[in-house]
C-alpha cells in the first residue's frame, strides 16, 4: 500500500511492517510511541496527506446531500421515500441495523478482547472505539427519520407530559429506545475514560499554548497518580465487563424488533444470536476497511501490523461462519416446519423478485470470504480490503432481504406490494455514509488514534517478557 | 543536618519529588519510602505499573462497590418506573394482558442497570480522584511534564509526619533517583 504521494517520504523513510508475530514494531520506548502517535495530530496542515484532504473533502459534500435529504424529508414528510404499506419499513430500519452492527465490532475489540487479554487489540481499541461512537450516531438518526415528525422524538422517552400519557415497555421499539440510548451513552463514556491519560501526555507534549490548553481542559487535570491509576483501571474493566453483555443485549433487543413479530421469516428464535454474529461480522470488515488505508497513510505500519489484520480477518472469517450457520438454519426451518408461510417466504427470496439480493447476499457474506482460510490471502493486504467491503456490502443486502422480502410477500397475496428505493432514500444513506466517514477523518486528526498509554504498557512487556507473561497468568 | 520547617515555610512545600527512568526503579523506591515509613506520599507514572499503589500503601479500591450500588438503583429504577407507568399512571388494557406484564419489563430494566452502574464507573473514579483539578502543586516541577510520557516520578508530601526538607530529598537521592527536586506548593 505504499505509494509515492506520502507526504512523510521526504522527511522519513516508510516504514515497514515486522510482520505476522509482532504487535509493535522494533525500537520503540515510552517516548517514541507518543511522538508518533502524537504527532499524527500534531503535524501542520500543510503536511497532511493529499488523499486526507480528498476523502474529507468528498465526505464533506456527501454531508450536505445528507443535509439537502433531511431538509426534502422534513418539508414533504416521509411520502419521498419508498416506503408504504405493506412495506413500512424500507431504507430506515435497514440502515439503522446495518450502522448499529457496525459500532458492535468496535465494543467487542475494546470490551470483549480486554477482558480476554488478547494483547493485538491495543493498537485498534481506540479507533474502533470511535468507529463504534459514529455508527451508532449515523444508526440513530433513522429511526428518528422515520418518524414522520422527528421534533417529537422525544415522546419515545418516559416524561411527564400534560397528557399523562406514557410509551408502551411491553413493546421491543421501546427497549429499543432504552437499549441504542444506553449503547450510545455507555460506548461515548468508555471511549473518553479511554482517552483521558493519553489527552494529558497531548497537553504535555503539544507544540502550542492553545493545544495545551484544549487537551488540558480534556484531560480534566489527569496527572498520572498510581492511587488514581489503581481507580482508573478498575473502572475500566468493569465498563469492559458491563459492555459485554450490553453490546449483546443491543443487537438481541434489535432483533426483537423483527422476531417477536408474526410475519414470515422474522418469527424465529434464531435472530437474536445470528444477528450478534452479524453485527461483529460487519464490524470487523467496517474496521479492516478503514485501518489498511489509516496505517499506510500516516506510516503507522509498526503500529497496526500484519498480526492486527491477520487476527481480525480470523475473526471476520468464524463470525461469517456463524452467520452461514444462521442462513442454512432459517432455510432448514422453514422447510422442516411444515409451517407454508414460512416455506413460501424462504422460495420467495431465492427465486421471487428480490432474489438477486438473496444470490449477491450468498456470494459477498459466505461464498468469497471463504478465501480468507488462505494464508496467502490472509496475507496480502490488498485483498483483505476488498473482501472487508465485500462483506459490507453483503451485510447490507442481509439486512436488506430480510426486511424488504418479508413485508413484500405476507400471508394474503392482496396485502402483497413492492418495495422500491427512491433517491431520498440513497441520498440519506450515502450521506450518512459521509458523515461517518467525515467523523473519522476529523477524529484521526484531532485526538490520538491509538491508545498510548496501552502501547506503553505493550513496549514494557516486550522489555520483560518474562514478567509480562506471568502478569497475563 | 535536619531541620524542622517552621509553620511559616510549612504552605511553600508540598513536597519532594525524585524522578526515575523505569517503572522497576520507581517501584523499588516506592516500597524503600514506604518501609522508612513514610505514608503521605504519591507515585506517577505515564501508564498503570502493576503494583506500584499497593506498594505506597492503598488498599481500597470502592469504584466496584461504588458500581455494583449504581447497577442495583439503575435496575430498581428501571423496573420501578416500568411497574408505575403501566399498573399506577396509564394502566391501559392492552388485548387482555395483564397490566404487571413483568418478563416484558426485563430489557428496559438490564439496560437501565448497565446505564447506571457504567456511569457510577465514571463519576465515581473522576471524584475519588479528585478529577477534573486542572491545577496540582506537582505541576510546578518543570520535569513533571514527562510524567505523562516517560519518566516516572515519587513525590513524598510535606504532610507527612516524617517530612524533613533535608532528610528526605537525601532519602530520595539513596532511592536511586535521577533527579531529586522540592516542589512548591
Amino acid at each position: 500500500m505504499a505509494t509515492p504521494e506520502n507526504p512523510n517520504s521526504d522527511q522519513e523513510p516508510i516504514i515497514p511492517d515486522p510482520g505476522q508475530d509482532e504487535i509493535l514494531g522494533p525500537g520503540h520506548n515510552y517516548a517514541t510511541v507518543t511522538e508518533r502517535i502524537g504527532g499524527v495530530v500534531y503535524t501542520p496542515w500543510k503536511r497532511w496527506p493529499g488523499k486526507w484532504w480528498i476523502g474529507a473533502v468528498i465526505s464533506f459534500g456527501f454531508v450536505n446531500l445528507l443535509m439537502l435529504a433531511m431538509y426534502v424529508l422534513f418539508f414533504h414528510g416521509i411520502g419521498v421515500w419508498g416506503v408504504n404499506i405493506p412495506i413500512g419499513w424500507g431504507f430506515a430500519i435497514i440502515n439503522f441495523v446495518w450502522w448499529i452492527g457496525i459500532g458492535h465490532a468496535g465494543t467487542l475489540i475494546s470490551a470483549i478482547l480486554f477482558l480476554l487479554k488478547q494483547d493485538w487489540r491495543t493498537s485498534i481499541n481506540r479507533f474502533s472505539e470511535a468507529m463504534t461512537l459514529f455508527a451508532v450516531a449515523c444508526a440513530g438518526m433513522f429511526p428518528i427519520l422515520h418518524l414522520g415528525r422527528p421534533w417529537l422524538a422525544y415522546w419515545l422517552f418516559p416524561y411527564p407530559n400534560s397528557m399523562w400519557l406514557w410509551p408502551q415497555p411491553r413493546s421491543p421499539l421501546e427497549w429499543d429506545v432504552f437499549a441504542v440510548s444506553t449503547y450510545g451513552t455507555v460506548s461515548l463514556v468508555f471511549w473518553y475514560v479511554g482517552l483521558i491519560p493519553d489527552l494529558a501526555s497531548m497537553r504535555d507534549s503539544a507544540p502550542h499554548l492553545w493545544q495545551q490548553r484544549i487537551f488540558g481542559l480534556l484531560s480534566l487535570g489527569w496527572r498520572g497518580s498510581a492511587i488514581h491509576w489503581s481507580r482508573y483501571q478498575k473502572a475500566y474493566l468493569l465498563l469492559a465487563g458491563l459492555s459485554t453483555p450490553l453490546v449483546l443485549s443491543v443487537h438481541t433487543i434489535v432483533s426483537f424488533d423483527f422476531a417477536i413479530s408474526i410475519i414470515p421469516g422474522w418469527h424465529t428464535t434464531i435472530f437474536p444470536p445470528y444477528f450478534v454474529a452479524g453485527a461483529i461480522y460487519s464490524g470487523f470488515a467496517m474496521v479492516l476497511t478503514l485501518i489498511i488505508p489509516l496505517r499506510s497513510w500516516y506510516n503507522l505500519r509498526d503500529l497496526i501490523t500484519l498480526r492486527h489484520i491477520e487476527a481480525a480477518s480470523k475473526v471476520m472469517l468464524g463470525t461469517g461462519l456463524i452467520v452461514a450457520y444462521g442462513y442454512s438454519m432459517e432455510a432448514f426451518f422453514a422447510w422442516y416446519s411444515g409451517d407454508k408461510y414460512e416455506s413460501f417466504m424462504y422460495w420467495n427470496r431465492m427465486t421471487g423478485p428480490y432474489a438477486f439480493t438473496y444470490w449477491l447476499l450468498i456470494l459477498c457474506n459466505i461464498a468469497l470470504p471463504q478465501a480468507l482460510w488462505s494464508k496467502r490471502v490472509r496475507h496480502n493486504i490488498g485483498i483483505v480490503w476488498v473482501i472487508s467491503i465485500v462483506v459490507n456490502i453483503g451485510m447490507w443486502l442481509e439486512r436488506f432481504e430480510i426486511v424488504v422480502t418479508s413485508l413484500t410477500r405476507d400471508f394474503v397475496p392482496s396485502s402483497w406490494g413492492t418495495y422500491i428505493p427512491t433517491k431520498w432514500d440513497w441520498a440519506t444513506y450515502t450521506g450518512t455514509l459521509g458523515f461517518f466517514m467525515l467523523l473519522i477523518f476529523l477524529f484521526v486528526r484531532m485526538l490520538p488514534s491509538i491508545s498510548i498509554f496501552e502501547v506503553r504498557e505493550v513496549v514494557h512487556h516486550q522489555s520483560h517478557p518474562k514478567e509480562a507473561l506471568q502478569e497475563r497468568q | 543536618m535536619s531541620q524542622e520547617l517552621t509553620l511559616s515555610e510549612l504552605p511553600t512545600i508540598h513536597g519532594a519529588m525524585a524522578e526515575f527512568d523505569t517503572p522497576e526503579e520507581l517501584l523499588h523506591a516506592g516500597e524503600r519510602a514506604f518501609a522508612a515509613g513514610y505514608r503521605r506520599m504519591d507515585a506517577y507514572a505515564p501508564m498503570p505499573v502493576a503494583g506500584l499503589a499497593e506498594t505506597i500503601g492503598y488498599r481500597r479500591n470502592k469504584v466496584a462497590f461504588c458500581v455494583l450500588i449504581g447497577g442495583i438503583c439503575g435496575a430498581m429504577f428501571g423496573f420501578g418506573l416500568l411497574e408505575w407507568m403501566t399498573v399506577v399512571a396509564y394502566a391501559h388494557n392492552v388485548g387482555g394482558r395483564p397490566l404487571n406484564s413483568w418478563p416484558a419489563y426485563i430489557p428496559i430494566t438490564f439496560e437501565c442497570m448497565i446505564l447506571f452502574a457504567s456511569l457510577t464507573a465514571l463519576v465515581s473514579m473522576l471524584a475519588m480522584n479528585g478529577l477534573p483539578k486542572p491545577y496540582h502543586p506537582v505541576f510546578n516541577v518543570p520535569a513533571f511534564d514527562h510524567a505523562s510520557i516517560d519518566k516516572f516520578f515519587l513525590c513524598i508530601e510535606s504532610s507527612d509526619p516524617k517530612f524533613r526538607v533535608e532528610d528526605t530529598l537525601q532519602f530520595l537521592r539513596d532511592t536511586g533517583a535521577k533527579e531529586v527536586n522540592v516542589v512548591p506548593a
